[in-house]
C-alpha cells in the first residue's frame, strides 16, 4: 500500500493495534494538529479524531466507545468516530484524521 | 426476496406512531401504505385546543411531515377513504377505486363523536370537535357570529369553549351532569374549575338536557331549545358529547367489535393478519380517547409487526389534564371512593386550592386536584407503580419534594413559570427552551426533552419540574414510564431489574455476554448502559465475573476524578478521617514533586490534590502509596467514605469510640463497589458531629450502644436518613450495616443512591431480609465479605501491571 506523500500527508506508523485496547484509545501528543485521540472499535477498525469535543473541549480519549461513537466524558455529548461529527441533537464537529491498520500495525496519515 | 406489505387504514397518531416504532426496530422488513381521510400529514390532535385557542398555528402541530413519509419509503394517500377490506383476497378498497394488497394491515382509524340524536342536528352550524376541519370551522364562524353553545362539558367541551371565548364569542357550556368533567373531577374540584371558567366569561347551564335546534332566518342554526322548555340564541353549536370508535370499516369486514374492535393484549384482532391500535381498539373492555395508551399499543404492536413477538400491552392507567392556559385541574385513577377506599382532601377555597388522594390498602389509587397540580406526576408514578405509601401518609398532600431543593419550590407552577426562568441549574435550561422543543420537535418524552435541551440530564434534580412542563405543554399526552418496567436505555427493552435476573438466573459473566443473551439493538451497548452491566456482572459474580475497564466511566479507570479541564484528581484514603504527620508529609511532597496547583480539605474528611496530569498519575500514585496510602475511591460508584467524630477516645460527650469503629467500617468495606457512591458516618455521641443522618448508613452511638440509620443522602436533595435498628455491640453494627449494603448491592439498580432504592423496595422490606431474618443476614453479611476479600488497591494493582499503566501513557509519532 501507499504509505508515501498524498497532499503533503504522510502514514505515519503509531503503534501495534493490540496496545489500544478493544473499545479503547490511546492519545496521540505534540502533533502539528494537537493531541489526537486514535481509538479502536470492536470490530478492529481504527479511527482518529481531534481529542477535544466540540462542546466544551473534553478528552474525547477517555470517554466510553460504542458502536462507531465515543461518549464525552465531560457531558455525555456523543461523537462520530467516522467523521467527528456529534450525533442529533447535538451539533458541532471534532476534526478527523485518516487512520488505518496494516499487518497489525496501526497507521496515522498526518 | 419480496418486501411484505404493510397497509395502514387512519393517518392519526396512535398509527403513525405504530410506523415509528416498527421503523426503529424493522426499517426494512415492509413496504407501507398510509391511507387518510384527512388532507394533512400526521398532527398533534390534541394540540387542535391551543390552535383553536389562538395560542398555536396548524404548522406548529404538525409531527410528521411529507418529507418524513418521503424519507421512509412510505406511500401516503390522504383525502382518500377506504370502504372496503377483502379479507380472503387480503385485498383494501378506497374511495377513489385505488386498492392494495396486504400481508398485514394496521387498522387506526380512530373515533368519531357523538352526535346527539335530536331534531336540527344536521343544520349549518352544527359541528363536532375533531379535526382541523372542525376547528377552522370554528375559527371561522367566530369571526362571523356571536352565540356559541357547546354540548358536552368534559375535557374536549371545556377546551373548545374556552377557545371560543377567546375569539369573541358568547359561550355557553350545556351539560346533562350535575357538574362538569363529572367522569375526571369530583364535584369540589369541579366546582372550582367551573368558578374560574366562569371568570373566563364562560356561562354554564346544568343539568340541562338538549331537546332540539332550531334553524334560525338564513336557514343556520339559531337557537337550542331543552326539555324544561327553555331556549337559548345560538349561531354555533358544538357537540362535544363524547366519542365512539370507528368500527364501521372492520365490521364491514366481519372482525369482531364491540365498542371498538376487539384486540387481544399483543393489538391483533380477530383477523391475525389484522392488528388495531389507537380510539378505535378495545382493549379489555376499554377504548382508550387519551394519546398516553395509544402509545404504549404502538410499541406493542410495532414488536408484533416486526415479528419479534415479545410485546404484550395490559392496558392503561391514565391520566387527565386540562389545556386552558391558566387553569391547572389534573386526574387520575379511580377517585369515586367506594368500600376500603380512604379520602386525603386539602380544600381551600380561598387560595384556589384543593387536593383529594384516593387510598385502598396503603396505595394510592386516585387523585384529584385543582389549582396546585405540580405533584400530578409524582402522584401518578405511585398509582402506577402501586407504591406502598403508608410511610409517606402523613405528608402525602403536601407534594413531593424531589421537585427540588435546588430553589425550584418558591415558583412551582410550571405553567405560571416565565419562559425565561431557568428550569435546569446544571445546564443552564429556560423554561422557553425548553417549551419550545416539545413543541418543534414534537417531543413526548422526559428523555427526548433530555435529548434535545439537556435539561435534567445531569443531577436530575429538575427532572419533576421537566416533567411537569412537559404534562402542562402536550396535556394528557404526557405519560411518565413505569419505573419497574422502564428500559435500561436506547440499545434495550429490558428493565434494571429484568437484566439483573438475566445475569443472575444465567450465569452472565461478562457485558458481551449479558448484551448477546439479552439480544441487546447495538453491537456493544452504550455510555449508559455498559457501565451497568459491568456493575451487575461483577456484583453477582464477584471473582468470576470480567470486570471490564472499557465500560467503566474514566474516573474509575484511571482512579482519579476527571475535572474541567482534562486534569485529573487524587484521594488518598484516610481511614475513618484519621491520618498521621508522616502520610501528611507525603501529600505536601507529592503536591510540590507534581506541581499539584491546588489542594483541598473534602468534605469526606481527606485531602484532594487537584490538577494532576494523567500521565502523572501512576508516578504520584507511586509515591504516595510508598508512604502506604491507597486509593480513596473518590470517584467510584463505590464505597467513598466513612466520617467520624471524634468519639469517646476524646471528647468529654463521647459514648462510643467513634473513630476507631470508623476505621474498621471503612477498611471492611475498602474496595466495595455498589449501584451508585456509598457514604457512612459514625458520631460518638446523640450530638452527631458526623452528620450521621444524611448518610447511606449512619451510626450514632449512645449509652447503651449504637442506633443504625439508613438511605440518608446529603445531596441534589436533602433525604434524612431513616431509623434502622438499635444494636449493643461493634460486632453488630458491622455485620447489620454489611448486610445491609450487600442487599442493596444485589438489588439496587445502577445509579440507583440508597434512598432511592428503599423508597422503590420500601423500608419494611429492607428490614425483613436484614433484620427479622438472621440466617439471611448472616449470609448477605459472608457474600459481601467474599465480594470484598484480596480486593487490592487499584494503585499497587497499577504498579505491578504494566499493561495497565499503558492506558496513562501518550503515544508520539
Amino acid at each position: 500500500m501507499d504509505t508515501t506523500t498524498e497532499m503533503q500527508t504522510t502514514w505515519k506508523q503509531l503503534c501495534a493495534l493490540e496496545e489500544i485496547p478493544v473499545l479503547g484509545s490511546r492519545v496521540v501528543k505534540g502533533t502539528k494538529h494537537g493531541d489526537i485521540a486514535v481509538f479502536r472499535t470492536s470490530d478492529d477498525d481504527v479511527f482518529a479524531i481531534h481529542d477535544k469535543c466540540p462542546h466544551k473541549g473534553g478528552p474525547l480519549s477517555q470517554g466510553i466507545v460504542h458502536g462507531r461513537s465515543v461518549s464525552c466524558p465531560l457531558h455525555n455529548w456523543k461523537i462520530r468516530l467516522e467523521d467527528g461529527n456529534a450525533e442529533a441533537p447535538d451539533v458541532g464537529c471534532s476534526r478527523s484524521f485518516a487512520a488505518k491498520v496494516e499487518n497489525g500495525t496501526v497507521f496515522l496519515q498526518l | 426476496m419480496r418486501k411484505l406489505r404493510l397497509a395502514m387504514v387512519g393517518n392519526g397518531m396512535a398509527g403513525v406512531r405504530t410506523l415509528e416504532e416498527l421503523l426503529k426496530i424493522a426499517p426494512d422488513m415492509y413496504d407501507i401504505t398510509v391511507f387518510g381521510a384527512e388532507p394533512h400529514p400526521n398532527y398533534n390532535r390534541i394540540l387542535l385546543s391551543p390552535v383553536l385557542a389562538g395560542e398555536m398555528s396548524l404548522q406548529d402541530i404538525i409531527l410528521n411531515d411529507h418529507q418524513w413519509y418521503i424519507d421512509n419509503g412510505i406511500e401516503l394517500l390522504l383525502n382518500n377513504k377506504v370502504t372496503k377490506i377483502d379479507r380472503k383476497g387480503r385485498k383494501i378498497f378506497a374511495e377513489d377505486g385505488s386498492e392494495r394488497e396486504y400481508d398485514r394491515l394496521l387498522l387506526a382509524t380512530g373515533s368519531t363523536p357523538f352526535i346527539l340524536p335530536v331534531p336540527g342536528k344536521d343544520l349549518p352550524g352544527v359541528i363536532a370537535y375533531r379535526d382541523v376541519a372542525d376547528t377552522d370551522a370554528m375559527i371561522d364562524a367566530a369571526a362571523k357570529h356571536k352565540h356559541a353553545v357547546v354540548i358536552g362539558a368534559g375535557l374536549l367541551g371545556l377546551e373548545a369553549a374556552n377557545g371560543l371565548a377567546l375569539r369573541g364569542m358568547d359561550v355557553t357550556v350545556v351539560h346533562i351532569a350535575d357538574w362538569i368533567m363529572e367522569r375526571q373531577l369530583d364535584k369540589p374540584a369541579a366546582d372550582m374549575l367551573q368558578k374560574s371558567l366562569e371568570k373566563k366569561g364562560l356561562k354554564f347551564l346544568l343539568p340541562k338536557f338538549t331537546a332540539e335546534l332550531i334553524a334560525g332566518e338564513s336557514g343556520r342554526v339559531g337557537a337550542v331549545k331543552f326539555k324544561d322548555g327553555d331556549t337559548i340564541p345560538a349561531d354555533l353549536v358544538v357537540m362535544a358529547a363524547g366519542i365512539r370508535p370507528n368500527t364501521a370499516l372492520a365490521e364491514s369486514a366481519g372482525i369482531h367489535c364491540d365498542r371498538g374492535i376487539s384486540v387481544n393484549d399483543t393489538m391483533q384482532t380477530y383477523d391475525p393478519r389484522i392488528y388495531a391500535v389507537g380510539e378505535c381498539a378495545n382493549h379489555r373492555g376499554i377504548a382508550y380517547g387519551l394519546v398516553a395508551p395509544l402509545f404504549e399499543q404502538a410499541k406493542v404492536c410495532a414488536n408484533h409487526l416486526a415479528m419479534y413477538g415479545i410485546g404484550s400491552y395490559k392496558g392503561s392507567v391514565t391520566s387527565t389534564k386540562l389545556k386552558v392556559t391558566g387553569i391547572d385541574v389534573f386526574s387520575a385513577g379511580d377517585f369515586s371512593g367506594g368500600e376500603g377506599t380512604e379520602d386525603i382532601v386539602l380544600n381551600d377555597p380561598g387560595a384556589g386550592v384543593y387536593k383529594r388522594v384516593v387510598l385502598k390498602d396503603d396505595k394510592l389509587i386516585g387523585a384529584v386536584m385543582y389549582g396546585d397540580t405540580k405533584d400530578g406526576a409524582w402522584y401518578f408514578q405511585m398509582l402506577k407503580d402501586a407504591q406502598d405509601i403508608s410511610e409517606i401518609r402523613d405528608h402525602l398532600l403536601f407534594g413531593n419534594s424531589h421537585l427540588g431543593d435546588t430553589g425550584h419550590k418558591g415558583n412551582s407552577l410550571a405553567s405560571s413559570m416565565p419562559d425565561s426562568a431557568e428550569v435546569c441549574g446544571c445546564n443552564g435550561v429556560c423554561k422557553g427552551t425548553i417549551v419550545k422543543a416539545i413543541q418543534e420537535h414534537g417531543l413526548f418524552t422526559l428523555d427526548d426533552v433530555r435529548k434535545h435541551t439537556k435539561a435534567s440530564s445531569s443531577c436530575g434534580s429538575c427532572t419533576g419540574l421537566v416533567e411537569q412542563i412537559l404534562a402542562s405543554t402536550i396535556g394528557g399526552a404526557y405519560q411518565p414510564a413505569d419505573s419497574h418496567s422502564k428500559a435500561v436505555c436506547g440499545c434495550t427493552d429490558s428493565s434494571h431489574g429484568e437484566v439483573r435476573k438475566a445475569i443472575r438466573e444465567h450465569k452472565l459473566l461478562s457485558v458481551q455476554q449479558a448484551i448477546d443473551f439479552l439480544e441487546w439493538k447495538t453491537p456493544n451497548g452504550c455510555a449508559s448502559c455498559r457501565p451497568a452491566l459491568n456493575y451487575y456482572c461483577i456484583s453477582t459474580w464477584p471473582h468470576e465475573a470480567t470486570d471490564d475497564a472499557q465500560s467503566r466511566f474514566i474516573n474509575e479507570r484511571a482512579h482519579a476524578n476527571i475535572q474541567k479541564d482534562g486534569t485529573y484528581s487524587v484521594v488518598p484514603r484516610m481511614w475513618g478521617g484519621l491520618t498521621t504527620p508522616d502520610e501528611l508529609r507525603a501529600i505536601a511532597n507529592a503536591a510540590e514533586k507534581y506541581k499539584v496547583p491546588t489542594v483541598k480539605v473534602t468534605g469526606g474528611q481527606r485531602i484532594d490534590l487537584l490538577g494532576v496530569k494523567k500521565e502523572d498519575l501512576p508516578l504520584i500514585w507511586h509515591d504516595l502509596g510508598e508512604a502506604g496510602m491507597v486509593s480513596g475511591h473518590a470517584y467510584g460508584k463505590s464505597i467513598r467514605t466513612v466520617k467520624t467524630c471524634v468519639g469517646a477516645e476524646h471528647c468529654r460527650f463521647g459514648t462510643q469510640l467513634s473513630m476507631s469503629l470508623g476505621v474498621k467500617l471503612e477498611k471492611m468495606l475498602f474496595g466495595m463497589y455498589s449501584p451508585h457512591k456509598v457514604k457512612l458516618a459514625v458520631s460518638g455521641c446523640p450530638r452527631n458531629c458526623a452528620e450521621a443522618g444524611i448518610k447511606d448508613v449512619g451510626i450514632i452511638g449512645v449509652d447503651s450502644g449504637y442506633e443504625i440509620h439508613v438511605a440518608g443522602n446529603g445531596g441534589i436533595k436533602t433525604d434524612v436518613a431513616q431509623f434502622f435498628t438499635k444494636c449493643k455491640t461493634e460486632a453488630e453494627v458491622m455485620e447489620i450495616s454489611g448486610a445491609f449494603l450487600q442487599l442493596y448491592r444485589e438489588e439496587g439498580y445502577y445509579l440507583e443512591r440508597t434512598v432511592h432504592y428503599i423508597e422503590r423496595v420500601g423500608l419494611d422490606h429492607v428490614k425483613k431480609r436484614v433484620l427479622d431474618d438472621e440466617e439471611n443476614r448472616k449470609a448477605l453479611y459472608e457474600r459481601l465479605l467474599f465480594a470484598l476479600q484480596d480486593y487490592k488497591d487499584p494503585w499497587k494493582e497499577h504498579a505491578e501491571k504494566p499493561e495497565l499503566r499503558r492506558a496513562f501513557e501518550a503515544l508520539s509519532v
